[in-house]
């Protein structure tokens, strides 16, 4: 069936709207067409991944969607940035890719996104709810919207979204139709304990384990005995996202469309059904480590972004210690949460025991840190996965308790009796 | 030699080049540097490697949203694989050529082929995409 297109898009099509729209609309009917779409459907917000600085046509994409006069029509937040303005003079980020940073994000500004720079959109007060349609970017926040939320959006590639947001329209297809929101796999969890499920560092190793072996398609996980956190959960998301493709998750009793395995699998079966045992959460556990140091040259928490609740646990760890000189020890949060810890004096807490603090950006996506970094720490899946290729350290992953003490002694210590079940 | 293999175009084109292949999917951000071509995740069996003016064959990418603007970024500054190969149809990489067209004119094709086919590919052959889709191992 060939693509359907309504009054409205076909006057965006036309120019009706704007150049931009114009732009944005064309784009978008080219993908609806890479899609095999019937129709075109309405969201009401979106999450801009574009806002990361890659380059050059990064900018030049945005400018020239300001040049050509665009606004976004729903409400956009934005994720993380190529640069944290506030803090240039603690890192050593490089002036033009500073400026070009910056640039691309009073662009996005100037179409009238908010400016929330964060990649855990869902931890701040522009939260979508229950069913509605978005538009997000941000695989982390992709997979949390649908699956922890039940809100409703297809993968979507940065210079996609933000033609979501300017349109209003998206091709009707994926997620976004409860059909495509049933599970595929079944996982149960066999033999694995209450203590060890309300580690969080469990949930980073969960989500690395089934990033890597369902690829793309939806995860079911059964025999949960304890219900996680909704950090616990973001974690989760981040590992999965980074190791595969996961979009969407079903957790029974836990997750909103998973009341039961029925509802989980909309009454269909399984494709596969397997168990998940300790064998394979210790082997996931120490692929996400790649190093035999033992000096950790950075230790580097917030992928995605801290929580107001995560600095709560982070607090009275690191009260009344110092981390050791040779160690870089950095969080990395959004604006509004930052604003947030610092009324309950967890920022100054962080700055007595030596530790540095970033907002807009982190450390992935803005080149901060010195660049004669060899051993990153860290408790996040995500930065585990992807800073040995983007910032050419080894890893070592560990939870939060594991990097604070190695923070303290500057040498890596992890308990790995918490994987003795 | 001579073998042809029917292609399924996503974004059409036609090129010709060296092959880098591997059956293990990618994601560009963390795993593609834009400026040099060099795969860079280093879990990755293609780790080290060169794509760029290649034809790269990955069965789809993984990971990051932002898999589409560190294509985009090696279109423009030309260190992009002439063509991508892939088995499953991937939104990612088809949008990065559909702004390089709407931006620079400078799509790249992109296509999908059978797995039984994907498999009988080899690292190192050279491959010409003709407009008609179809794949010739020379």
């Amino acid at each position: 069936m060939p693509l359907k297109l309504t009054e409205y898009d076909k006057a965006l099509i036309a120019g009706e709207h704007g150049p931009a729209a114009r732009m944005a609309m064309s784009i978008m009917k080219r993908m609806a067409e890479v899609y095999q779409a019937e129709n075109m459907m309405d969201i009401t917000a979106a999450h801009i991944d574009s806002s990361l600085f890659m380059g050059d046509a990064t900018l030049e994409y945005a400018e020239r969607l300001v040049k050509l006069g665009a606004k976004v029509k729903v409400p956009s937040t934005l994720n993380v940035s190529g640069v944290d303005k506030s803090g240039l003079k603690d890192w050593d980020v490089p002036s033009d890719w500073a400026d070009k940073s910056y640039r691309q994000m009073v662009a996005y500004q100037n179409m009238g996104c908010i400016t929330t720079w964060t990649c855990a959109p869902y931890q701040t007060q522009y939260r979508p709810e229950f069913g509605q349609q978005i538009a997000w970017g941000e695989s982390n926040a992709i997979a949390f919207a649908n699956s922890v939320i039940g809100a409703r959006t297809e993968r979507y590639p940065d210079l996609l979204d933000i033609c979501a947001a300017i349109t209003g329209r998206v091709p009707a297809v994926g997620l976004h139709l409860t059909e495509n929101r049933a599970g595929n796999i079944l996982y149960t969890l066999k033999n694995i304990s209450a203590k060890l499920q309300e580690n969080d560092a469990f949930y980073s190793v969960l989500g690395y384990y089934l990033g890597k072996n369902v690829i793309d398609k939806i995860p079911v996980i059964d025999g949960f005995s304890v219900k996680p956190t909704e950090d616990q959960l973001k974690a989760l998301c981040a590992g999965g996202a980074s190791a595969g493709a996961i979009a969407m998750f079903h957790i029974i009793g836990i997750t909103p469309e998973a009341q039961t395995i029925e509802e989980a699998f909309q009454g269909k079966k399984p494709d596969e059904s397997k168990e998940i045992t300790m064998t394979e959460i210790k082997n996931a556990k120490n692929e996400l480590t790649t190093t035999k140091n033992n000096k950790p040259d950075i230790i580097a928490l917030g992928s995605p972004h801290f929580s107001i609740e995560e600095f709560k646990k982070l607090n009275p760890l690191i009260e009344k210690q110092k981390c050791h000189p040779d160690t870089i020890f950095v969080v990395s949060c959004s604006r509004e949460v930052r604003d947030k810890a610092d009324k309950k004096g967890y920022i100054q807490t962080l700055k007595n025991f030596g530790g540095k603090l970033t907002v807009d950006t982190c450390i992935l996506t803005s080149p901060m840190i010195p660049k004669n970094i060899k051993t990153l720490m860290t408790n996040s899946a995500k930065f585990a996965y992807y800073s040995p290729g983007l910032l050419g350290t080894e890893v070592a992953f560990g939870q939060l308790k594991d990097c604070v003490i190695s923070a303290i002694k500057g040498k890596i210590i992890t308990d790995e009796t918490i994987w003795e079940n | 030699m001579g073998k042809l293999i029917q292609g399924h175009p996503v974004i059409p084109g036609e090129s010709e080049g060296e092959l880098l292949i591997s059956d293990q999917p990618l994601s560009f951000w963390g795993g593609y540097d834009q400026y040099t071509g060099e795969i860079i995740d280093r879990r990755h069996p293609l780790s080290g490697k060169i794509a760029a003016n290649k034809i790269l064959a990955i069965p789809f990418t993984i990971g990051s949203s932002t898999t589409t603007a560190i294509l985009l970024e090696s279109i423009r500054v030309g260190k992009a694989p002439t063509a991508i190969i892939t088995t499953k149809k991937d939104h990612f990489l088809a949008l990065a050529s559909i702004v390089a067209d709407e931006m620079y004119k400078k799509p790249i094709p992109i296509l999908t082929i059978s797995e039984k086919d994907f498999q009988n590919l080899r690292n190192g052959q050279t491959l010409k995409i003709n407009k008609e889709n179809t794949i010739k191992i020379l």
